[in-house]
């Protein structure tokens, strides 16, 4: 294609009406703050009084923006319902708490999608933020979402003066293994030998075990799940949010399409799998060698301290 | 531990108006951080770096007595956040750093003008690039302030020449950052953060202090108005705060070419509209005078010197000095050149000021410029003078 051709008029017009076309086939998915996201999910024979209109944890997220747009398989989903679910449970106020977060698919999960008060922050900064934002309001629950990328990678070395300085918030580390929204580039905890789009000759570098960092750097509560282990990781969520001091969970979690295309996981189920049968219980590792837990998952609480 | 009755807020007051009508000999960095409390601030986040490092000891002690809280970060990403952060959550806020430190904060520099998130951040500039002369002043972050961060955006910085400017413009600086929801950048120098000036610090009945307009449940925070009202953290209205281009109610919409459009133009336009407000330039013109000498910072005072030893030896010279160095007062700067043939701007780096005058008066500009870590000496400047006035 020539500059020529590009710059043609009827050129454009020609590809101007082929999208057009395109788009109207578009028209038929929902697009945003239009549609109920749970329409087409309730039989329409049923009676209205004989069910709740919604889901009981609806009220907790901003509907007017809902879907989410997290692709199909994420564990972004998983997190936000485990999290929604701990926050019910626990009855917390959302007028109480403040979401941190940072950038990259994971920070998506509380903003904008959960009803509270948000701070969607620059690449790798959520936690210096949430540090300014708890010291003014202490009374309020400050909880930070991110990823791997934007907590440990761009942003490490706040988490581990966060975690020193033992202030009480809240992270939640959710760790892909992959810089997802950018196309599948290598991350901090891209496992050894992966290739990815920026390791397309596999991946030469260890992966950091960000968990066992933490709990190195100080803490109050350190563990880790996966979104594999849903009722596991809200009750550890639950008790992270409660816990006073520095609390941090890191949450193993699936991209099947970003992860799962380098490693050869495309469907979301295998991806569960993996996490599933490369966990194990933290209770279950004594006597282990370095060697043994390779490449494994040490999950539960690692470290609980009262400073 | 002393019982009190008193709420935080009256001891902070009580003892502001204990320090009023009182004398110090003092630096500018600890003017400046005085000038801080006395404009309210309640939050410093902050670094050490020299020659700004005195700022944050000031703060450390000073603010811990107002019921105030000062944190040292690892780092300053973290403090200019941390600042941010805490503006949301109801601070008045400031960090201090130099240039390094200053380089490390414009990603979220930005981040606070497109937020629209009222906070101070003092640039005590010193020598570089880099490292530079660590100790030594140095004006070479003019531009820097103008244009540090990515986007097009609109900024306000102040620069003071004296120690008891560092003290009153800092509250100017807070007020400003109220008014117009914005980031405010003190441009300090090395020279006036250590300088030692007598200082007097007014009665806290005489400060104004600009009051953070706040919005209610179901107000746009984001646009709606030229300077919207801000909904804080805890107001139970569940702001969505976001660097990245939102919607008027603060919600993410990257997509959309208009609301983009809409939204930077807004935010270059509050600050763009009310350029003439902003403005302070003392004008010191003399009647018939082809020559005259614009400067600002700790540069002002020997070139005030320069055109008063010119003065006292028969020149008619006249002298121009840019309290507002952004939004640039070049309207004003225009009217006093005025008749003018020559305009000699002496600044401490290779070329900045300068070439924003150009673009605004029909006579010379002569830059005269002097780095190295020493401030000009008013007999460079007289001579530069009499070699214009040749």
């Amino acid at each position: 294609m020539s500059i020529r051709d590009l710059s043609d008029p009827e050129y454009f017009d020609e590809v101007a009406e082929a999208n057009a076309e395109e788009r109207s086939m578009d028209g038929l998915r929902p697009t945003y703050g239009t549609v109920d996201p749970l329409s087409g999910l309730m039989d329409p024979a049923e009676s209205v009084s004989s069910r709740p209109e919604h889901h009981r944890l609806l009220k907790y997220l901003r509907r007017e923006i809902l879907p989410t747009t997290f692709c199909t398989g994420c564990g972004g989903g998983t997190v936000l319902n485990t999290f929604t679910n701990a926050i019910d449970e626990m009855r917390i106020d959302p007028k109480e708490m403040v979401c941190v977060t940072g950038i990259g698919c994971s920070s998506w999960i509380p903003s904008p999608y959960f009803l509270c008060d948000t701070l969607h922050t620059t690449h790798g900064r959520a936690i210096a933020f949430a540090c300014g934002v708890k010291v003014m309001k202490p009374d309020m629950k400050v909880i930070i979402i991110a990823g791997d990328g934007d907590l440990a990678g761009i942003g490490g070395n706040h988490l581990i003066h966060a975690a020193r300085r033992n202030i009480d918030i809240t992270v939640f580390l959710v760790n892909n293994f992959i810089y997802g929204m950018t196309g599948g580039q290598v991350s901090p905890t891209t496992p050894f030998g992966i290739r990815t789009t920026t390791t397309p000759y596999a991946n030469v570098e260890h992966p950091m075990r960000i968990a066992d960092l933490v709990a190195a750097a100080g803490g109050s509560y350190v563990a880790r799940w996966t979104t594999f282990h849903a009722f596991q990781l809200m009750e550890s969520m639950q008790y992270a949010i409660r816990k006073k001091g520095f609390s941090f969970i890191e949450v193993m979690s699936q991209c099947p399409v970003s992860f799962g295309k380098s490693a050869g996981m495309k469907d979301p189920v295998s991806n569960l799998k993996y996490l599933r049968d490369n966990s194990i219980h933290v209770d279950g590792t004594k006597g282990m060698s370095e060697e043994e837990l390779e490449g494994k998952f040490v999950v539960g609480r690692l470290v609980e301290r009262n400073q | 531990m002393l019982e009190t009755t008193l709420a935080p807020a009256e001891i902070a007051d009580l003892y502001l108006r204990s320090l009023g009508g009182t004398e110090h000999f003092i630096q500018g960095d600890e003017a400046a951080a005085m000038g801080a409390l006395f404009a309210g601030c309640t939050f410093f986040g902050g670094y050490p770096i020299t020659p700004a490092s005195e700022i944050a000891e000031v703060m450390s002690r000073e603010l811990p007595l107002i019921d105030g809280h000062y944190v040292q970060f690892e780092d300053e990403l973290a403090s200019i956040s941390a600042v941010i952060g805490a503006a949301w959550a109801g601070a008045r806020s400031m960090t201090a750093t130099s240039g390094p430190g200053f380089s490390l904060m414009q990603e979220n520099i930005g981040y606070a003008v497109m937020t629209e998130t009222p906070c101070v951040i003092v640039n005590v500039q010193r020598s570089g690039p880099s490292t530079g002369q660590a100790t030594l002043p140095a004006q070479g972050d003019v531009m820097q302030a103008r244009w540090g961060t990515h986007g097009d955006h609109e900024i306000i910085a102040l620069s003071p020449s004296t120690v008891q400017e560092c003290f009153d413009l800092a509250i100017r600086c807070f007020n400003l950052a109220e008014e117009f929801r914005t980031p405010v950048i003190f441009l300090m120098d090395g020279e006036i953060g250590h300088v030692r000036d007598k200082t007097v610090f007014p009665s806290i009945g005489e400060v104004t202090r600009f009051p953070r307009r706040k919005g209610t449940e179901g107000q746009d925070a984001f646009g709606g108005e030229t300077i919207p009202p801000m909904l804080e953290f805890g107001d139970g209205c569940f702001v969505h705060v976001t660097g990245s281009t939102h919607q008027d109610n603060g919600m993410r919409d990257v997509q959309t070419s208009t609301v983009h459009d809409r939204l930077v133009r807004r935010l270059v336009r509050k600050i763009d509209e009310a350029r003439d407000r902003i403005a302070m330039v003392e004008v010191d013109v003399m009647d018939g005078a082809k020559t005259g000498v614009l400067a600002y910072g700790a540069t002002a005072r020997p070139a005030l010197g320069a055109v008063l030893q010119a003065r006292a030896a028969g020149a008619k010279v006249s002298f121009i000095r840019p309290i507002t160095i952004w939004p640039f007062p070049g309207s004003q700067i225009a009217a006093a050149c005025d008749g003018l043939d020559r305009l000699i701007v002496p600044e401490m780096n290779l070329g900045q000021v300068n070439r924003e005058v150009e673009r605004y008066v029909d006579c010379e500009v002569i830059h005269f410029g002097k780095i190295g870590g020493e401030i000009h000496s008013s007999a460079e400047i007289r001579a530069e003078i009499e070699r214009a006035n040749r």
